[in-house]
């Protein structure tokens, strides 16, 4: 057993780069919970503290004072979650299609949607922001959240994973027995591959809950704000209050560091599993 | 990408089976609803959004007032437009200066994190995601006070080994590697996961051969796993063309008092917010699709120019 990669003992300095990758990862956001408990005369003195001070609620508290900050939480949740569960529903139903059923077109089809993937939409604002004001949609949440709803890298995923975990046989015998497609689908085939729906879905929700660019285009009343957008009205007061931003930025991340707790370990199974594997 | 041949061609039912019986028609049917939606939203909020960028391009378009037709005016005007060259060079210079590190990083991560005998091997991928889980936005405002002229963390400990203060955000180099290293944070965990799961998917007895042969760690990594983690470098190479040509919420947070400029002179205005500024912040929207229009011609130049030069390192290593 000497080969590098199978047997060997793992050398210190590869811990000591791990450990250093795992700080670089992990400080930013210990940094932005220290800044987010100090005050502006304690956050602007040097040397720096290092370590939080004790003024985490004062700062909290300004933070839902100066913006509905509960308000673009709860919008996040919504855009986000429906963002989330709308994806892992449509991605898997339109993956099953393109794995399992048989159509005129279906190859040209889910290759449009793989073309897709390389479509760079976002210079096309401009636009997008007429057809919403068209739709009578400027500062609402459906215009993230429809939008939002397609995902071509999802239904590439969902079809490989379902190609893979539903068998001919199963779906034949299913046939027979009378099922519809819709049975198939909905008793035999999404059983089948809810994990990775679920994975996708986690994978959305952080997405939509982190997207910028678009929400900043279209919302416009502080009501509607999401998270995202509500930090950046609370930076237009950073100079005034360095914590207040800081403080706004940590309360919209936390929810996200709880999720991940939780599910951390397979959305990493999740983002490796759907990676290339030739 | 090799074992996506195989499900395209995965036995179906017979046909028989699908067309007849109690529910003909609505199965038949079936696989199309089920793949409208994708096909509905891209159409009304992605595709048709694109060709309408060249449709008003072409015109002096105010949101609220008329549309006057210039041809190609637009074009001209951003040929002399110094604003647009300036946001060119800096959108290629943040690119380069936020893809490279990141993706050499990212191997070099993937490589020491793929060894059976690692521990907390969870530990260490699961800290690696948690800045791709933190939105740019909170990611823009820590960084921009740890880079802080006055009070920032970077320089007090630059102050600590004699070094002056260094003012960050006025300067073009400093406030543009500030930036590349936002996007490095937050991209080169997600990319390691990407690189390690290619790496785990190559045999072992490989190494042990390789090994057998005399070829050491390095040797190893340039000979066997390099060139087994091409598909997935070269794809990564594309979409991080894609996604960096577009950067647009770092310049304009780091930006603070100025943030559609990203500071006084444009030092870090990025082709999609100098796009944000006349559409937006100027009511240009005619203007605006045609740095889109430009922004869409740059991505796809560059994203072929890189898969052109990396698939051909493959052919010339193998």
């Amino acid at each position: 057993m000497k080969a590098n990669r199978s047997g060997e003992r793992v050398r210190w300095w590869t811990y000591a780069l791990l450990v250093l990758a795992a700080f670089a990862c992990l400080f930013p956001l210990y940094w932005m919970f220290v800044v987010a408990t100090t005050d502006t005369a304690t956050a602007t003195k040097l040397p720096p503290e290092i370590v939080p001070g004790g003024n985490f609620f004062h700062l909290a508290s300004l933070v839902f004072t100066t913006v509905p900050f509960v308000r673009s939480v709860i919008n996040s949740l919504v855009v986000a979650g429906t963002i989330g569960v709308g994806q892992a529903v449509l991605c898997s139903l339109a993956g099953f299609a393109f794995a399992k059923l048989r159509f005129r077109g279906r190859d040209a089809l889910f290759l449009v949607v793989v073309l897709t993937m390389t479509v760079p939409t976002q210079l096309a604002i401009v636009p997008q922001y007429m057809i919403i004001s068209w739709f009578d949609w400027v500062d609402t949440l459906q215009a993230l959240i429809i939008p939002g709803l397609a995902n071509a890298f999802g239904i590439f995923w969902m079809r490989q994973h379902l190609s893979s975990a539903l068998s001919d046989e199963i779906l034949q015998a299913a046939r027979i027995d009378g099922a519809t497609t819709w049975q198939i689908f909905w008793r035999i085939a999404f059983p089948l591959v809810r994990p990775a729906a679920f994975v996708l879905g986690l994978l959305g929700f952080v997405t939509a809950w982190n997207d910028f660019l678009w929400p900043f285009v279209v919302l416009k009343s502080p009501e509607m704000y999401t998270a995202q957008i509500a930090i950046k009205a609370l930076q237009n007061s950073f100079d005034i209050d360095l914590g207040l931003a800081m403080s706004g930025s940590f309360l919209a991340t936390l929810p996200l560091l709880v999720l991940f707790v939780f599910v951390g370990r397979r959305m990493v199974a999740g983002i490796m599993d759907g990676a290339f594997k030739g | 990408m090799t074992t996506s041949t195989s499900p395209l061609r995965a036995a179906l039912p017979p046909p028989s089976i699908t067309t007849t019986g109690r529910h003909g028609l609505a199965d038949r049917l079936a696989p199309y609803a089920y793949i409208t939606p994708f096909f509905a939203i891209f159409a009304v909020f992605g595709l048709l959004p694109l060709l309408f960028t060249f449709y008003v391009a072409l015109f002096d378009w105010n949101p609220i007032g008329e549309h006057v037709y210039v041809g190609f005016g637009n074009f001209a005007h951003l040929f002399d437009d110094g604003r647009f060259w300036n946001a060119v060079r800096n959108t290629i210079s943040i690119w380069v200066l936020s893809t490279v590190p990141q993706l050499l990083g990212a191997l070099l991560l993937a490589h020491l994190l793929n060894h059976v005998r690692l521990r907390f091997a969870v530990f260490f991928r699961m800290t690696m995601l948690v800045p791709y889980i933190t939105s740019v936005a909170a990611t823009a405002i820590v960084f921009s006070q740890m880079f802080d002229r006055d009070y920032g963390l970077l320089n007090w400990l630059l102050g600590l080994v004699g070094a002056g203060p260094i003012n960050f955000t006025q300067s073009v180099w400093g406030s543009q590697t500030m930036i590349a290293v936002m996007v490095i944070w937050r991209w080169f965990g997600y990319t390691t996961l990407l690189y390690l799961a290619s790496l785990q998917a190559i045999p072992r007895a490989i190494y042990e051969a390789a090994s057998v042969d005399g070829a050491g760690g390095w040797r190893q990594f340039l000979h066997i796993s390099v060139p087994a983690l091409r598909p997935v470098i070269v794809f990564t190479i594309v979409t991080s063309t894609i996604g960096g040509l577009q950067i647009f919420t770092e310049p304009l947070l780091v930006g603070r008092a100025t943030p559609l400029t990203c500071g006084p002179v444009r030092q870090c205005q990025t082709l999609t917010l100098f796009l944000f500024e006349q559409a937006f912040g100027q009511f240009k929207f005619g203007y605006g699709a045609a740095i889109g229009v430009a922004l869409f011609l740059l991505i796809i130049a560059l994203a072929g120019l890189n898969y052109l030069l990396s698939t051909r390192i493959r052919a010339e290593k193998s």
